[in-house]
């Protein structure tokens, strides 16, 4: 048996059991440096036939053994430990999983605003879905409310509600209501439901009498013990706890994975969170993270707000790239999803075609033009998932604020969004549409599109999917999941610099200089609604080459130090180079139909995103 | 490498199919092990809380919440009608009680709990019974006490890959000539009441509309389009989660969206079974825990094959020689068989890098297609 951080840690294999594929990554220790070395991808197997969640991680393992021409697998099970001689097995196989659909929620507080929304941060953070969010003031009838308790069949509910020593009533208002709709739980009819109450201290012996004997109820400390306070951590603990005890273990096979690992299996989500406020942390950045799936987008963010890093995490139930794809669709438009591409396709053909890959989840686009439409469903996803986080992602609301006459002119408001784009530094994306594309410049392109980031912005990539494998590792061995994150896992595309603002097109946008460690100095002018790629790669070390950039925005852009005025700022070079974008924020795109085709052929262009397109449609 | 493991839908010519058919919430068993049961037979009952009002009681008749208690006519427990007092302010004055204020009831049901904390009255209508049917021509195997029962049948069973609509039932009907052909209104006739109608490629919304007027039970079809679901849902379908829409019938389609040739396999058998009795059910749920949509054709007497025909499709993967669907674009829908499987990554159109196969497509062509894009059909 290993112990954390163990020296003598060779071979390490890690799976990912998300809803739609099973991706396994083996890390090898090679000279004094662990490496990722092989990967191996196979369908999740929930569905019949398999139905054993463990299927599709042999069949993962399985494919390393084919790529590498080594045996990892006796049967159906993994060989422990490592043996040097024969080259065969592992030291330690460890798991995240997001099969079994997720942990369902409802939350439910007082006031919408207030103890509601910190319930709902609370359940995001511990990476459930909320199915609802309940409140006294959310403009519903008690009995509406009650019917759609029941209706909805959540696997828990959180229950927050009052600050400490505050009112009792509503609290326990919302409890009764809550025991009246007697809930059932989505799986499996013979436990009870869990419900954790979050909430006012003093409401806790009347939400005991109102709710204890319908309920398997858990109490904890309050999510908000003061109006300028949130208080998650113990409330997301013990979600996290009954996720495992109820939910996970629902997916066919799950018992037999646990036995299998050297680690507890974590949720997807919790792992690719822990990854990103670590780069977070470790770099003093504000960072956002964005994890596209098959079935859902995560959006993870850490920003400094007042010398405090606050770390936010948003969860689009319904929005992926494959069994939510359609739902991106719906929820999009056409319209929206079609702009980004440089053909017409008849709405019926494309919308069967859609629906095609919500039922057959795991296909892979043969052609260019269902990979330009897949690319397109996935900028409309990343944008609908990213809006839903800023609004989120918010100060505490209700908060009486102190302003002095220096604040007299800014009227934002208590509860405003933490993201502010002028002050993001790194943009990373991972999940198969944005790991996988066939060029990263595609990746890169799909990122600055659906984000559209301000300033000066650092992007990156997952290579090839490993975010969720690394966040697990470093629970195990840090200095594996260190390594291996900055030599394997995170792939720098770029600096990208935009303007913010708008003017008419064709006007000079911008003048730059760009002063690169090559020795290289590069100046030029931009137009309004122009994008320029200039590459600029990496050093012999793997390292982003790096420069200065003077950029002398016009009068009604602003590049972070205010309007029209000069910004002086880094440059770290990437496997896809500089970007300039002066299209604009928010982007506009042509309303007629050809100047839009000639526009979105010209970006693409610039980016070099895709070859000519051949064949037909 | 020998094989590849590759998704595939059930069709099976003969086997055991058991089914558990369970309440949402306990309640009685109404048969036992070894009762011979048809799809419509009640299996086992409950009775669902009645829904519920809160009523402001402290706020009606201006007390305090802790007061309530004490103004209540009715107690917690006690039968309530529509517009009958339950609760009534103490009068001042005993002979001014006329002039206290009352509150009525809303609905006919029962007092559930009068709060001193809240000082809200809850009242619940009376329980909605629930009924679970067999749902398929059986035997219960085995009783799960107070929750529900195991059927076993021994059917043809077919998967869809999706539906809409819950389970029903009825006589399989043959409505086309063949299983390229698209099932037309023309197609639907009066005597199609109460009955599963198969048709071919495609149906479309006339076609479906056609089917709830005359009272067909359910359609079964290679191949829909999407905006004819939409059209007929009401609504843009976004997640893969179906069966609980009230349409009037239960569509099951066994290839996808579009217009796709029924696999010939598929065709040929609910030919063979038509004029049998099939249980059916739309229900689809794409992700966790996979329900796919369903025929159940329950099979006996000389239609029992002598041998046990049972097979489980695609467990061991797809091999060279293995029939396979193309399940996108380009060749979507397209029949072939496996010539070998090339264990190099090859790059696609799309600069995809993926494993691939070679397929020789029925017209004779050999097509290089990654992988994931083909579906195993069963032999």
């Amino acid at each position: 048996m290993f112990k954390k951080n163990d020296p003598d840690l060779k071979v390490i294999l890690a799976t990912d059991c998300g809803s739609t594929t099973t991706k396994a990554i083996l890390i090898e220790k090679i000279g004094d440096e662990y490496r990722q070395t092989y990967r191996g991808e196979a369908p999740t197997t929930v569905e019949a036939p398999f139905e054993d969640v463990t299927k599709g991680v042999l069949n993962s393992i399985n494919e390393i053994e084919d790529l590498s021409g080594r045996t990892f697998l006796d049967g159906e099970t993994i060989i422990h430990p490592y043996n040097p001689d024969s080259n065969t097995g592992c030291d330690i196989y460890i798991s995240t999983s997001s099969a079994g659909g997720g942990l369902q929620m409802m939350v439910a507080g007082v006031v919408k605003e207030m103890t509601a929304e910190s319930a709902e941060r609370a359940a995001l953070g511990a990476g459930a879905i909320v199915m609802d969010v309940l409140a006294v003031n959310d403009k519903r009838l008690p009995h509406e409310r009650i019917e759609r308790i029941r209706v909805l069949r959540p696997d828990m509910i959180l229950l927050a509600g009052g600050t400490d020593g505050g009112d009792v009533s509503k609290v326990v208002e919302m409890g009764e209501q809550i025991t009246a709709a007697d809930p059932k739980p989505r799986l499996g009819i013979s436990y009870q439901l869990p419900i954790i109450f979050a909430g006012n201290v003093k409401a806790r012996d009347e939400i005991i009498k109102t709710m204890g004997d319908t309920f398997s109820l858990t109490i904890c400390s309050n999510i908000r013990p003061t109006l300028e306070h949130e208080n998650p951590w113990e409330a997301r603990g013990k979600i996290q706890d009954l996720f495992e005890e109820h939910v996970m273990a629902q997916a066919p096979g799950y018992n037999k994975l646990i036995e299998w690992c050297s680690a507890p299996i974590m949720p997807t989500p919790a792992a690719v969170g822990l990854i990103i406020r670590t780069i977070a942390q470790m770099e003093g950045i504000n960072v956002i993270g964005v994890d596209i799936g098959g079935a859902t987008t995560d959006v993870f963010s850490y920003f400094m707000v007042e010398g405090e890093g606050l770390f936010n995490r948003s969860v689009s139930a319904n929005l992926g790239m494959s069994y939510s794809v359609s739902n991106v669709m719906a929820e999009a438009g056409m319209d929206n999803v079609m702009r980004w591409a440089s053909f017409d396709i008849e709405e019926e053909d494309l919308r069967n075609r859609i629906k095609n890959k919500m039922i057959r989840p795991t296909t892979i686009p043969h052609l260019l033009s269902e990979l330009i439409i897949e690319q397109g469903l996935a900028r409309e996803a990343l944008r609908l998932a990213f809006q839903q986080h800023k609004e989120l992602a918010t100060g505490l609301k209700g908060v009486q604020q102190q302003r002095d006459i220096a604040d007299a002119f800014n009227q934002e408001s208590s509860g405003a969004t933490l993201i502010k784009m002028m002050q993001l530094d790194l943009l990373v994306g991972s999940g198969g549409v944005l790991s996988h594309a066939p060029r990263r410049s595609q990746a890169m392109m799909m990122m600055i599109d659906a984000f559209q980031p301000e300033g000066t912005t650092r992007m990156a990539v997952d290579s090839i999917f490993m975010m969720p494998h690394l966040g697990v590792l470093t629970e195990v061995h840090d200095k594996a999941a260190t390594e291996v994150f900055s030599k394997d896992c995170i792939i720098y595309t770029g600096t990208c610099f935009a303007p913010s603002g708008a003017m008419r097109p064709g006007e000079k946008a911008i003048s730059y200089v760009l002063e690169l460690e090559t020795g290289e100095i590069l100046e030029g002018e931009m137009n309004f609604g122009e994008i320029k790629l200039i590459p600029y790669g990496l050093n012999d070390e793997g390292l982003p080459l790096r420069g200065t950039a003077t950029i002398n925005p016009a009068r009604s852009l602003d590049m972070g130090e205010g309007r029209g005025r000069q910004t002086k700022t880094e440059i770290y070079g990437g496997v896809v180079g500089i970007v300039i974008d002066c299209r604009g924020r928010p982007i506009k795109f042509a309303k007629e139909q050809q100047a839009r085709v000639k526009q979105v052929e010209s970006w693409t262009q610039a980016f070099d995103a895709y070859p000519p397109l051949k064949g037909g449609v | 490498m020998a094989h590849a493991y590759t998704p595939g839908l059930r069709v099976t010519r003969q086997a055991e199919i058991t089914k558990e058919r369970i309440l949402p919430l306990k309640g009685e068993v109404l048969v036992k092990v070894g009762d011979a049961v048809t799809a419509d037979t009640i299996v086992a009952k409950t009775e669902l809380p009645g829904n519920v009002r809160i009523v402001n009681v402290m706020g009606m008749l201006g007390c305090e919440a802790s007061e309530v208690p004490e103004m209540m006519v009715k107690q917690p427990g006690d039968k309530v009608a529509k517009d009958e007092i339950f609760a009534e302010a103490e009068p001042l004055l005993p002979f001014l009680k006329f002039m206290s204020p009352k509150v009525k009831s809303p609905i006919d049901g029962t007092v559930e709990k009068a709060s001193e904390i809240t000082g809200q009255v809850i009242l619940r209508e009376p329980p909605q019974p629930v009924v679970v049917k067999a749902y398929i021509d059986g035997e219960i195997i085995d009783v799960i006490p107070d929750e529900g029962v195991v059927v076993k049948t021994t059917a043809t069973f077919i998967q869809g890959i999706f539906g809409v609509g819950g389970e029903t039932n009825g006589v399989i009907a043959i409505a086309v000539d063949g299983p390229g052909e698209e099932l037309k209104p023309e197609h639907i006739k009066p005597e199609h009441k109460g009955k599963i109608v198969v048709g071919g490629s495609y149906v479309n919304i006339e076609t479906i509309n056609k089917g709830i007027d005359v009272g067909v039970a359910g359609i079964i079809s290679a191949g829909m389009g999407d905006q004819d679901l939409r059209e007929l849902l009401g609504y843009d379908l976004g997640v893969a989660i179906t069966g609980h829409e009230d349409l009037g019938l239960s569509i099951v389609t066994t290839e996808g969206f579009g217009r796709i040739e029924m696999a010939h396999r598929t065709f040929a058998l609910l030919k063979e079974r038509e004029g049998l009795q099939a249980s059916i059910s739309g229900a689809t749920q794409i992700r966790a825990g996979v329900i796919r949509p369903e025929i159940i054709i329950p099979l006996t007497g000389d239609l029992l094959a002598a041998e046990d025909e049972i097979r489980v499709a695609a467990k061991d993967g797809v091999k060279s020689g293995n029939p396979v669907r193309i399940i996108r674009e380009p060749n979507f829908g397209k029949l072939g068989k496996v010539k070998r499987l090339i264990p190099e990554l090859m790059t696609m159109e799309s600069e995809t890098k993926v494993r691939v196969m070679e397929v020789t497509l029925q017209d004779g062509t050999d097509f290089i297609v990654p992988r994931a894009n083909v579906e195993i059909i069963e032999d």
